[in-house]
């Protein structure tokens, strides 16, 4: 902010040297009601979406979804080809052998549950992006790595570049940075 | 510490620490992707034979292609040969790593993450193998398609009754699925890749397919569940691919084939066939990459018995169908389990029930199954042995059927042996390039399961070591 450049600022990045650190730190930053934030973390910290207070996952919903899609397209389809469209008898079998088309709508249930899974889940998380402002820091980079991180965005209501940046260094930040959007 | 007879276990958890050696996070991302930064030459002496192996599948398809299926040794009775044993020994092998990321996931098995990336790798490349088979034994496999149900000009559609076309679904839908798992998991390790490379086209690579992966713990909110719905739906998938590879054998009428015991049986074998292979590629492996850490004894360990316990539930399988062959009274039922015993094709069986239900045994001796040379052997025999599994109940079935008029004897030509080896190459070819060029361990999850990754972890005042606190 301080900077004359022309810029825009995209927040306060502050890292952390353990999982136990930024646990403690989110735990912080969500009391003080920021909603514009987020946690880095190399690994998946159990509960840590808790301790930031973010809701569950509507994955599950996509998921259903699209099973079910999968499922009653494949059930539709064996239907009208066996018993409709050219109806052929097979092994002296009903032409709508329900029996002998589980395999496939359970296989085509589960396919479509697999694609609603994989694209559900890089839609709900935006991916893929391949630019973003974090990327910007130098020391971001070691999210992969071993270090943690929260960032807060200028776009939170709450935010604000001296108390923010109190706040974090206060929550046992081992370094706070300004990062450029 | 790696030779001990008995593990250290950590003095608050009781139980064995997953990595060994007291180690940070980032010598996690080093031992594993340091590897595939530099160039080995072990690396290249394997590549360079697998590659000539997958020079011999290149030119007996190539034959194949020009000549027909007439120059396997496919005779009237034995129209499935060595090209549908290789097919069910391939998907086998491809039952371990979905049993590893899926089952043992839902089952919080932790040990899970230092074996599954590789396992699951295992698990598409054996895929990819089986599929070749059944598309070249089709004979015409550039009409392939035929076997989708697409509108076409004489208005029919493929027979949904048959086993045959719920296999083209089973499989084809497990290998998207398994790609898919595989791919997911390694999101966060290619981005790890993509941060840690030197050159301007690693960075490209990895980042292209990391796809701007941030470790934002909104997105790990809902990666954590796409892989926990992931290991749901592998779970049922995976059982239920070996049980419609049985189907293609059950649903028909011959003796030896038409018995309600196949589905689990195969399942069995698979399992048993996958873990097998998967000490065989881990076992060089974590010694050549000095992951002996990653990939404790403890992990060879317990794949050992999960061998020894899928192992003996397949000769349970023997013994029962023998029993229920007697005990059905049919005649050409008894006559089919009698001449596998003592028919033409005895030295198969007994090669067989040599490998898969004797060798798994000596796992009940500790000595046994903490040694890797012993697993590595032993591992080798389960591999011959389910591979002569498949070709007893294919062959020895088919070349004694109903009518004696047409009783044959099948034996394979020298391109039915260069396609199995050429397959082989295939696997190997494509494992060596995954281990050139991905993380051959989760490196996220592998993190995960240290005691310093759980949020409530107290670091002792000095060196970190094992110790652990809950408050």
């Amino acid at each position: 902010m301080s900077k004359p450049s022309k810029k825009k600022v995209y927040g306060l990045l502050a890292e952390y040297d353990s999982a136990a650190g930024v646990f403690h730190a989110c735990e912080q930053v969500r009391d003080a009601g920021y909603s514009a934030w987020d946690s880095h973390t190399p690994f998946a910290v159990h509960n840590l979406d808790k301790a930031m207070g973010l809701k569950p996952s509507v994955l599950p919903w996509i998921v259903f979804a699209m099973g079910m899609t999968g499922a009653i397209s494949a059930i539709t389809l064996q239907w009208w080809t066996s018993a409709v469209d050219y109806p052929i008898i097979i092994a002296g079998k009903p032409y709508f052998s329900w029996q002998a088309f589980v395999p496939v709508t359970f296989e085509l249930g589960v396919l479509l549950s697999a694609f609603g899974a994989v694209f559900g889940m890089l839609g709900l998380n935006r991916l893929p992006m391949w630019y973003h402002s974090l990327f910007n820091s130098e020391r971001f980079h070691r999210f992969s790595d071993d270090k943690f991180f929260i960032a807060i965005e200028a776009r939170d209501p709450k935010y604000d570049p001296e108390r923010t940046r109190k706040l974090l260094e206060a929550s046992g930040a081992a370094h706070v940075e300004e990062v450029e959007d | 510490m790696a030779t001990a007879y008995h593990d250290e276990l950590d003095p608050l958890l009781g139980r064995k620490n997953l990595v060994e050696g007291g180690v940070s996070y980032h010598d996690i991302t080093e031992a594993v992707a340091t590897p595939i930064e530099v160039p080995n030459s072990r690396w290249w002496i394997a590549f360079l034979i697998s590659l000539s192996m997958l020079g011999v599948l290149g030119i007996a398809l190539g034959y194949l292609f020009w000549m027909g299926t007439g120059i396997w040794g496919l005779n009237n009775p034995i129209a499935w040969g060595w090209a549908i044993v290789n097919f069910v020994f391939w998907v086998g092998i491809g039952h371990a790593g979905t049993l590893i990321s899926a089952v043992l996931f839902l089952f919080r098995q932790k040990w899970r993450t230092s074996i599954n990336r590789a396992s699951e790798a295992m698990t598409i490349f054996a895929v990819i193998c089986a599929l070749l088979f059944p598309t070249v034994h089709a004979g015409r496999p550039w009409v392939l398609y035929w076997s989708l149900p697409l509108p076409n000009q004489m208005s029919m559609w493929p027979n949904f009754r048959s086993p045959l076309l719920w296999d083209v679904f089973a499989v084809s839908t497990y290998f998207t699925v398994s790609l898919l798992f595989w791919y997911v998991g390694l999101i966060p390790d290619l981005a790890t890749m993509r941060d840690r490379a030197k050159t301007p086209m690693r960075r490209f690579a990895y980042g292209l397919f990391a796809l701007g992966w941030r470790g934002s713990t909104r997105h790990w909110l809902h990666y954590e569940k796409a892989y926990l719905i992931f290991a749901g739906l592998a779970t049922p998938l995976v059982l239920s691919v070996h049980t419609v590879v049985s189907f293609d054998f059950a649903v028909s009428q011959l003796p030896g084939w038409h018995t309600t015991i196949f589905p689990p049986y195969f399942v069995a074998g698979a399992i048993f066939s996958g873990f097998a292979m998967v000490l065989t590629l881990l076992v060089p492996l974590r010694a050549w990459f000095k992951l002996g850490h990653l990939i404790t004894i403890k992990h060879l360990e317990n794949m050992a018995k999960i061998i020894l316990l899928t192992g003996t539930m397949v000769g349970y399988a023997y013994a029962m169908e023998f029993f229920i062959a007697w005990y059905s009274g049919n005649p050409y039922e008894s006559y089919a389990f009698t001449n596998r015993l003592f028919g033409d094709y005895w030295w198969a069986y007994w090669t067989m029930v040599s490998c898969n239900v004797i060798t798994p045994q000596f796992i009940w001796f500790k000595a046994i199954r903490r040694s890797p040379l012993a697993l590595f052997v032993l591992s080798i025999f389960v591999n011959i042995g389910m591979w002569f599994e498949r070709f007893v109940i294919t062959v020895t079935s088919l070349h004694h059927d109903f009518l004696p008029s047409s009783w044959d004897y099948y034996s394979p030509t020298v391109w039915d042996v260069a396609t199995l080896l050429g397959s082989f190459g295939l696997f190997f070819t494509l494992f060596c390039i995954f281990v050139r060029f991905l993380p051959m361990l989760a490196i996220a999850e592998v993190k995960s399961v240290l005691p310093q990754a759980d949020p409530h972890y107290h670091a002792p005042h000095h060196a970190p070591t094992s110790g652990k606190e809950h408050h």
